[in-house]
């Protein structure tokens, strides 16, 4: 089987290099079947991925401990799904599921637009033929995950913080999103290398930028659900390293699908656009070096490796590319309009651009500032929580309000007046609901006082925007249904605003204690009250088993259960206990600190709004989906100006 | 061996669609992008922002955004660029 696995990534690899040399000669020398031959060698090799993916499965599902990687990353104990997880539990699994999903991606892009964008095509094929060998080289020469050893009797385990559910859809959710980030990429560098710069290559990656931004922002609220529910500590999101690889490259997505807009309507923009797109890209593959190298200590360290120094060669290499494609096309991307006025919407996007980028660079300096400060000042220093925290609120914020005025501007230029007059409504809400707020006791924290009476105003900004709107076309059905990208973004609003709201409400009004307790005893935290009853041990089939058993009496009632998992393979977890106020939203969350013979030490965090976070992902996911429908119009616009062009 | 026979398969497979473009005849009558056409490409591009915004600006103007005073002053520029990178398609047609 091993066998299979790796013929299979060599045909890829093949296959992958094939595309790239025969898509070079072919859009140089213009020869046709040359180009034709290298889009089918993608799509072939995303066939031949596929097999080494099915082999590896296989050899997963069946422990097959004569597969080193199986070894090394499951065990007997371990259930189906999760053996199944270890796909991209280690590094040479992670890889494969790259590779897959970056031909599979790649294939499915030069197969729709093979027709409509020839000519960008053949110059695509090549980009993401150059990454993919990229990929496909490392797995054949350096990790392969067909390694093979005289079959053992049983596995080292999966890792225990990766046996969870959330764990199953997290990585490759992220995958597609990182992997995703690909296209854009390659659409943009096609646009620059052929000359063709006009808007199609906008056109044709909506989507796909659209769909790989969806991926990696829900993508993070899993692993922010499995962080929460998972690893002990009492959060969400640590800043980790690791965190933020997924962070930034989703920032700077963020940015693009807003500043293309004024491209798309104003011709403006389209060096930044270029140059976002590319940022991305880099970021995306910044955060697969950041997780596989072990550069920077993270939670995530489990992945470790030594291919960190190709992973650089390769973000080093791909920027150097993008900047001198970027500097050779300049006189081609130079915009043909100005901006008309600091009071209009294309402005507010540009301010909002400015924020997104300007807070992924804060983050990736604070990322790097260890590794950084380890090679100039010879000490490692880390950024931590406040540093984070303190750019969020000033960055963040700003962003949060512009949420609220961007839809009401108008395109080009707004008088002073139009803009008040149309603020109404948004100013009028938010400063009731912030007095409202303070008589509530909200006053404690002002970012969190501000991020509500923001949330608000945003709120009403999206209420007079379908009313408006709905009063203008008639029907509200009609309304999204002519704009879908629109209407999407702004349910899309609304989530951010959920998230805005859910995370000032955990972290600016939560409440912690810690306190030791003896059965019987009890402590009051919030207006609810904990008894520790009884101390419970288990085994399952990986791990001993130590539960408290807590009676919640007060506000809300219940059971909950804290603990210890001891893994056979002696690693130990935290095993949290949650009771969820469904009607406030609000969290009782207990942690199982430490055991002292019969008394064991507690620390209880209540958290308001902590579940209006993970609501705002099905949101999200809701508001995506309605921009990313296929828009049959879109598509007769696009074979009508290609057949037009044609004459 | 059931493997190295499955592996052989895939390469032969692989070598079969990489080869197809030069088996069919159909595969060699693209056209090549000419100047002409981009030309072409970028005046559409400026046709359908330029409409694009002629929209943007009536329901803008219909839903308040943007007040009688705005709009006339910046309809008229609109229209005008309109007709004329329209006319600019005439003539290239």
């Amino acid at each position: 089987m091993a066998d299979l696995g790796r013929a299979a990534l060599v045909v890829s690899l093949g296959l992958t290099f094939y595309a790239f040399v025969a898509g070079t000669i072919g859009a140089l020398q213009k020869r046709h079947r040359l180009s034709d031959s290298a889009r089918n060698a993608l799509v072939a090799a995303f066939g031949s991925t596929a097999v080494a993916a099915a082999v590896l499965a296989i050899a997963l599902v069946h422990h097959d401990f004569s597969f080193v990687y199986v070894y090394s990353h499951t065990s007997r104990g371990l259930s189906t799904i999760y053996a199944l997880s270890a796909f991209w539990g280690g590094q040479e699994g992670s890889l494969l599921l790259w590779l897959l999903v970056l031909s599979g991606y790649g294939a499915l892009a030069a197969v729709l637009n093979r027709r409509l964008l020839r000519d960008l095509i053949v110059w695509v094929v090549l980009v993401i033929a150059a990454i993919a060998s990229f990929f496909a080289m490392i797995l054949v020469a350096v990790a392969s995950p067909f390694q093979t050893q005289v079959r053992a009797l049983d596995g080292l385990g999966l890792t225990p913080s990766l046996q969870n559910p959330y764990m199953v859809a997290h990585p490759p959710m992220l995958y597609l999103g990182y992997v995703g980030l690909t296209v854009p990429f390659a659409f943009a560098a096609a646009a620059m290398l052929s000359g063709h710069t006009d808007e199609r290559w906008i056109v044709a990656t909506r989507r796909w930028t659209l769909a790989a931004w969806m991926f990696l922002g829900f993508g993070q609220l899993l692993g922010a659900h499995w962080a929460y529910v998972e690893v002990g500590w009492g959060g969400y999101y640590a800043w980790d390293p690791v965190e933020n690889a997924a962070l930034m490259p989703w920032l700077a997505a963020t940015a693009f699908l807003h500043s293309v807009m004024v491209q798309e309507r104003k011709g403006m923009l389209r060096v930044w656009n270029m140059i976002l797109v590319a940022l991305a890209f880099e970021l995306a593959v910044f955060g697969d070096f950041l997780t596989r190298s072990g550069v920077i200590q993270s939670i995530h360290s489990f992945a470790q490796s030594s291919i960190g120094a190709w992973f650089l060669g390769f973000v080093v290499a791909t920027t150097l590319f993008s900047v001198a494609l970027i500097l050779w096309r300049l006189p081609l991307l130079r915009a043909r309009t100005k901006l008309e006025s600091a009071l209009s919407r294309e402005a507010t996007f540009l301010y909002n651009n400015l924020l997104l980028v300007a807070l992924c660079l804060t983050v990736l300096w604070g990322v790097l500032f260890p590794v950084l400060s380890d090679i100039f000042l010879g000490q490692s220093r880390t950024m931590s929580r406040p540093y984070y925290d303190f750019f969020l609120r000033i960055f963040g914020l700003p962003l949060l309000l512009l949420m609220g005025i961007g839809p009401l501007i108008a395109w080009r230029r707004a008088s002073v007046r139009s803009l008040l007059k149309t603020l109404r409504w948004p100013i009028g809400v938010s400063i009731v609901a912030g007095a409202i707020l303070i008589a509530l006791g909200a006053g404690s924290s002002r970012p969190g006082l501000i991020a509500y009476s923001f949330s608000a105003f945003v709120l009403t900004t999206i209420v007079v925007e379908l009313v408006r709107g709905t009063r203008a076309t008639g029907s509200l059905w009609v309304l999204i249904g002519r704009n879908r990208r629109r209407y999407g973004g702004y349910i899309v609003h609304f989530a951010i605003v959920m998230l805005a709201i859910g995370i000032a409400g955990s972290s600016a009004y939560a409440t912690v204690r810690e306190q030791k307790l003896l059965p019987g005893q009890s402590m009051t935290v919030a207006g609810h009250t904990l008894t520790y009853q009884r101390l419970e041990r288990g085994r399952s089939s990986t791990a001993n088993e130590v539960r408290a058993v807590l009676g919640l009496s007060g506000r809300e009632h219940g059971t909950i259960k804290s603990g210890v998992n001891n893994y056979f393979t002696g690693d130990t977890s935290k095993e949290v206990g949650i009771h969820t106020d469904w009607l406030r939203l609000e969290d009782t969350y207990v942690i199982f600190d430490q055991q002292e013979g019969n008394a064991v030490f507690f620390k209880v965090l209540i958290k308001p709004l902590v579940n209006m976070i993970w609501l705002a992902g099905f949101v999200f996911l809701g508001g995506s989906l309605v921009a990313l429908w296929p828009d049959a119009r879109e598509q007769r616009r696009l074979v009508a100006r290609l057949a037009f062009a044609r004459g | 061996m059931t493997a190295l026979i499955v592996g052989a398969l895939i390469a032969v497979a692989a070598v079969v669609i990489v080869s197809l473009p030069f088996l069919l005849r159909s595969g060699d009558d693209h056209e090549a992008s000419t100047e002409l056409q981009d030309r072409r490409l970028m005046l559409i591009d400026e046709r359908d922002r330029t409409l694009a915004a002629l929209k943007e600006l009536e329901f803008d103007h219909r839903t308040g955004k943007i007040d009688d005073a705005d709009y006339r002053e910046l309809v008229g520029p609109l229209r005008r660029t309109a007709a004329e990178v329209i006319q600019a398609l005439d003539a290239e047609e």
